[in-house]
């Protein structure tokens, strides 16, 4: 019971945050309200049982993405947003039932033959499982997605640098 | 009494202790603070409330509680209000996983129970304190940002960059410990260090953890984000009374959590060094109390360290901090890696 | 104790994509565009781990790992795409950065 209490009140969180990310105006508010709904899920993870998933999450989303997403915004200044001109601004009465759509379809995908399972006590969110799996058999995708990064990271690097030498000439 | 009632009641008098001797040597700090600073510039510092002046936090507390609380008209009310909550939150949810002490078992209402001297003993401790420090930029980035002025923004920006960049050599320096210990709880890392403290097994790591965590928690020398020369006041300038109290009282907190952290990481965590415990030969309660204490005065001399290099070193240049943390710390941390993972191949 | 059914979550994640999918749609600042990208790639992680537990098998849970790894090289880059555009052209609105080249 108190199980589905915790759900519901990470859910409506999740949700409303979700909500907000779309509906502000202000970017550093959109931002903010993001920070709030991954905090939900973070607990939603939790309920999973999975407890290194859910601090990573944290520490990956809330302590550098975010703050990554913040430091942009403030530095360029943006303020709130402005109304489009031209088709653009009509584009939301084709955008919201399309998206209606696309959730009565997810949600008939859920309901079809998962609605009597329940969550399972398991023991696999630790932190040695996880480690077990993927230094064993999931290496390769490991050290590939390593390789992502570093290429990342040049990329920003390039991005960042090649105006400053373009000033210098 | 019913199991899981006693064991909440247990949880709630931890958090209650832990609350009260944070809150207490926030005070001690303040005093602490004022008082070296005196000694260290050779003067003799507030020493006029009460005996020697042990009464002046209280001054200054009221000081702060009896001021003026303003909001200034130009600000993001919603935000600007929102942020001194935001940066004191986590600084006193980090305490949580830090263990002060041993464990032990006794009788209590016809049940055997086992205190541990920890609040929560989670098995991803070191991941819990890391995704938690890393909220404490928010408060200054909000509070900056909210203060729509161009010295506290500034100073959000710096803020910002610099706890990202120095969270990656704070991670590598604990990944480190963690190869040789094998677990993400933090007791299990006490545990590990009873023969000899991780301090003496990795050097290097230690050095850049004391120097990651002095960025962290915007000390000098890396005070950058409130440098008083340069930015006014940084993200509080526009902060006033209570409300910039409680920026304050994070800044201490976070002083606190992180030198229980280098202690339990780094010294042995409530371990009792030189083998005093196992010649005085004391009963179990003793045993107790003489660890906490000694995680305590461990916990008073990585303070008075912090207190030590804030009024002995001059603050960094904005360019010198970022090349300290990504061309030196960064390298030295990888290195030692690599190091402790080839020792702990041969070795173990 | 009675559990949760996985449904739900599934649910929960269907809802938050679907947002997202609103948010990309409708948005005329790239920033916030990326925003919504981040709350579908939550919505499909929260499906994995609902997924992984119902099928007791940690694949689910790796595939976060990755995705996450992946969200995060994503904004490193995309983020200094914007700034990049933000200098050269003062906007960070898609709807004005249309122009492939100029």
């Amino acid at each position: 019971m108190i199980q589905l209490i915790l759900f519901s009140i990470f859910a409506g969180l999740a949700v409303l945050g979700g909500i907000m990310v779309i509906a502000h105006r202000n970017p550093i508010y959109s931002a903010l309200f993001l920070i709030l709904t991954l905090f939900a899920l973070a607990g939603e993870y939790v309920l999973l049982l999975a407890h290194f998933i859910a601090v990573v999450h944290v520490a990956v989303y809330a302590g550098a993405i975010m703050v990554l997403f913040l430091f942009v915004i403030m530095l360029l200044n943006i303020r709130t947003e402005t109304q489009a001109p031209g088709a653009f601004r009509y584009m939301i009465y084709i955008a919201i039932p399309l998206a209606v759509l696309l959730f009565l379809e997810l949600g008939y995908l859920a309901f079809q033959g998962f609605s009597e399972v329940t969550v399972k006590a398991n023991t696999f969110g630790t932190v040695e499982s996880l480690g077990n799996a993927l230094f064993s058999t999931y290496v390769l995708p490991f050290e590939i997605t390593s390789i992502l990064l570093l290429v990342a990271m040049l990329g920003a690097l390039y991005l960042s640098k090649r105006k400053l030498s373009e000033v210098k000439e | 009494m019913d199991p899981t009632l006693l064991n909440i009641i247990i949880i709630l008098i931890k958090i209650a202790v832990v609350l009260l001797a944070i809150v207490a040597t926030i005070m001690v700090l303040i005093l602490g603070e004022r008082r070296i600073s005196g000694f260290i510039q050779d003067r003799l510092g507030p020493n006029r409330v009460g005996p020697g002046g042990i009464f002046q936090p209280i001054a200054d507390g009221l000081k702060f509680f009896l001021k003026e609380d303003i909001i200034p008209s130009h600000v993001e009310k919603a935000l600007y209000l929102l942020a001194p909550a935001a940066i004191l939150t986590p600084a006193l949810m980090t305490f949580a996983v830090i263990p002060f002490g041993d464990q032990f078992s006794t009788y209590l209402f016809g049940h055997m129970e086992t205190i541990k001297f920890q609040i929560a003993d989670l098995n991803v401790g070191i991941l819990y304190i890391f995704a938690i420090a890393s909220l404490g930029v928010y408060g200054i980035v909000i509070g900056g940002w909210a203060s729509n002025n161009k010295y506290s923004l500034m100073g959000g920006l710096r803020s910002s960059s610099q706890m990202i960049s120095y969270e990656i050599p704070m991670g590598l320096a604990i990944v480190s410990i963690l190869v040789m210990t094998g677990s993400l709880r933090l007791q299990d890392v006490v545990y590990d260090q009873y023969a000899i403290w991780n301090v003496f097994r990795q050097p290097l790591a230690f050095i850049i953890f004391l120097v990651a965590s002095f960025a962290e928690t915007n000390r000098l020398p890396f005070d950058l984000p409130e440098a008083e020369q340069e930015l006014v006041g940084g993200y509080h300038t526009e902060y006033s009374s209570m409300k910039f109290a409680s920026f304050f009282i994070a800044e201490y907190a976070n002083l606190i959590t992180s030198s229980a952290l280098i202690v339990t990481l780094f010294f042995g965590g409530w371990h009792v060094p030189f083998g005093i415990l196992e010649a005085l030969n004391v009963s179990v309660v003793w045993e107790q109390i003489l660890q906490i204490l000694a995680f305590a005065i461990k916990t008073g001399i990585m303070l008075f360290v912090y207190l030590w290099v804030r009024w002995t070193l001059p603050r960094f240049r904005y360019d010198q901090l970022m090349n300290l943390g990504w061309k030196a710390l960064l390298p030295l941390g990888l290195l030692n890696i690599v190091l402790t993972a080839i020792g702990v191949a041969i070795f173990q | 104790m009675q559990g949760i059914p996985i449904s739900y979550f599934l649910i929960l994640g269907a809802v938050l994509f679907s947002l997202g999918v609103i948010g990309v749609v409708t948005r005329r600042n790239a920033i916030i565009i990326f925003m919504s990208v981040e709350l579908m790639l939550n919505a499909v992680n929260l499906t994995f781990i609902a997924f992984s537990n119902y099928l007791g098998n940690i694949e689910g849970q790796m595939f976060v790992f990755l995705v996450m790894v992946v969200a995060a090289a994503e904004v490193a880059v995309g983020l200094a795409i914007i700034v990049a555009i933000y200098r050269l052209r003062e906007t960070v609105h898609v709807d004005e950065i249309r122009l492939l080249k100029w």
